[in-house]
């Protein structure tokens, strides 16, 4: 299992991956994907129990579902650098015959991507599906999820929240990327959406807050407690602080690089603040 | 020419529950979720027998789609059981974005499609599901006739790889097809020979056609009723073959004319071989509350419209 410092590397080429790859197009979403992008690492390197090969079915693995599906360039990314597929295929993100779609799909056959997503607020019922298939199979292995704190104002949301909890699925840890903004701006000038802890608790769920979530450390000690808290009969939820736009100055705190690709000059101080660790694509 | 013999008005939402009862039986990977309409779905049978394999979900749909497209990771096979309305037009970017789009191998099982579930009126009548679920790339369509036509259905689908919509309704309709038939996705079925019209029908409207085609046999015209059960995939070469020898088509559905099974017929005649063409359907409007019966009548889908299309499509035949 990769040391800190690997993971840290990696996360520094994984930035610059992302804003290679929406620069090369002049779109995607950049902002969400590097406030996620020690989750994801630490995630598909230290946490997960997953297999070399990629099977749709995943059987005895644990598996990731991504239901904020525009945060793609940091999923490619970690899926890539974790062998799923080449990673000279990030050269071809959001352009035609790719497999890299602008979000995620089944589509098209990439291997790590397990459903299509993009249409916000789909992915806690899909998670939570699979999660229950996992109990008829008798697998012990994890479903994990994240999702936008965003995309928690959409109410199909809150029918899986009620649902897991309802229904003891207690074999899921869904992340919320808790960054406090969206295209529009800050979540609370947009929609408030007030507590999600005293929400999730309220609806029955077992709350883990990672205060830290830039921080590979604490991202590690959170999920394992919340995996200590999986099989108690209650769905686990798991409150992720990010800053959107982390490890890029410029892009960090505000909600601008939501969806917005930097130019030539500004993908050269992003760069220049993530040097080359593992090689570039 | 041939008759067929209805043994007893039965509801084809019957047959759905019946067809999922023996699937319990001989399929351990069919899962089944309902969203609180389990009596209306006929579903209390596999539920009572397989309790580990039902989810009651709840009066929330969008969750029971995308509930059911996750439970294919890792090889379940789910039938979600709704109303047709909240099985369709709800749900449509769940079913569009978590099952069509992602291949997923989900059975939408939608009962009280069409006017036919009667009083509760155009809330829950839904007349444009074939529609929306036809225009779903890679999505499989099926709307049965009868009975023992939906139980086969039913069967069927879950050895079918991918999504389906089986389509069925409320009420006790005739039940004239074989018991313990084979069911085969996408094969029209051809109930009568004829020369002069094509009658293609798909749902209860099938048995309707046969009715209206014995008083045309009695008026000297020969009908040729199809029954089409798969709207998508379409049995072009059915239809096309029997134009062929009627040179004109009547289309009967319990659905809205614009797209539904006479639009898709229309399609491949307008490419093909272009017929002239009547429309037993609804016209670009919604229901309300009324009797089975008296919907048919005010809303123009029984035989005796079905006889009326035909004399008014023989006449534009040249």
């Amino acid at each position: 299992m990769p040391n800190t410092q690997q993971l840290q590397d990696l996360t520094t080429q994984v930035r610059r991956d992302i804003l290679r790859m929406v620069h090369k197009v002049n779109s995607g979403h950049p902002g969400g994907s590097l406030g996620c992008t020690e989750f994801f690492v630490a995630l598909y390197q230290n946490i997960m129990d997953r297999k070399d090969t990629f099977e749709m079915d995943g059987i005895g693995e644990d598996l990731f579902f991504l239901s904020n599906g525009h945060i793609s360039p940091v999923f490619y990314s970690v899926l890539a650098r974790s062998g799923y597929f080449p990673v000279d295929e990030l050269n071809t993100f959001r352009l035609i015959n790719s497999r890299l779609q602008g979000h995620p799909t089944t589509h098209e056959g990439l291997p790590g991507v397990r459903v299509a997503s993009g249409s916000l607020g789909q992915g806690f019922s899909v998670a939570l599906g699979a999660a229950e298939t996992k109990k008829l199979n008798k697998d012990s292995h994890l479903v994990y999820s994240l999702h936008g704190d965003g995309e928690l104002q959409e109410g199909q949301n809150w029918e899986g929240i009620m649902y897991a909890a309802a229904n003891k699925v207690d074999n899921i840890i869904s992340t919320i990327d808790l960054n406090g903004q969206q295209i529009d701006g800050a979540t609370d000038d947009v929609l408030p959406m007030g507590s999600l802890k005293a929400k999730f608790e309220a609806f029955g769920w077992t709350v883990v807050t990672i205060e830290k979530g830039n921080d590979i450390e604490a991202i590690l000690k959170g999920m394992a407690e919340a995996k200590s808290l999986t099989g108690k009969g209650k769905p686990v939820c798991v409150l992720l602080e990010t800053v959107m736009g982390n490890g890029v100055d410029f892009m960090m705190h505000t909600h601008a690089w939501h969806g917005k690709a930097p130019n030539d000059e500004q993908l050269a101080i992003g760069l220049a603040q993530n040097a080359e660790t593992l090689g570039d694509y | 020419m041939k008759t067929y013999t209805n043994t007893g008005n039965k509801d084809t939402r019957s047959g759905f529950g019946a067809g999922l009862t023996e699937l319990g039986k001989t399929n351990e990977n069919v899962v089944a979720l309902c969203a609180d309409l389990i009596g209306s779905l006929k579903m209390d049978d596999f539920k009572a027998n397989h309790p580990e394999r039902f989810f009651q979900v709840g009066i929330a749909e969008a969750n029971m789609i995308g509930l059911a497209a996750g439970m294919t990771i890792g090889g379940k096979i789910p039938f979600t059981g709704t109303f047709a309305n909240f099985s369709t037009g709800r749900v449509y970017d769940q079913i569009r974005q978590s099952v069509a789009y992602s291949d997923k191998n989900v059975k939408i099982c939608a009962s009280h499609a069409g006017l036919t579930l009667g009083e509760d009126g155009a809330t829950h009548q839904i007349l444009e599901d074939i529609g929306l679920m036809k225009m779903l790339p890679g999505m499989t369509v099926i709307n049965t006739c009868d009975y023992n036509q939906t139980k086969a259905a039913t069967i069927a689908i879950a050895e079918h790889h991918g999504p389906v919509y089986l389509r069925f309704g409320r009420p006790k309709v005739a039940n004239f097809t074989p018991e313990n038939q084979t069911f085969e996705i996408g094969k029209a079925v051809q109930l009568t020979e004829g020369t002069d019209v094509t009658i293609v029908a798909t749902g209860h409207l099938v048995w309707e056609a046969l009715e209206a085609s014995k008083t045309l046999h009695d008026k000297g015209i020969s009908a040729e009723v199809i029954n089409i059960h798969t709207i998508k995939p379409l049995d072009d070469k059915a239809i096309l073959d029997s134009v062929a020898k009627t040179g004109c088509i009547v289309t009967a559905e319990e659905h809205n004319y614009l797209g539904g099974l006479g639009e898709s017929v229309a399609r491949v005649l307008a490419k093909h071989k272009p017929t002239p063409q009547e429309f037993v359907a609804t016209e670009d409007t919604f229901g309300e509350s009324g009797t089975p019966e008296q919907l048919m009548e005010k809303y123009g889908l029984n035989a005796n419209a079905i006889i009326k299309a035909a004399e008014t499509v023989l006449k534009r035949k040249y």
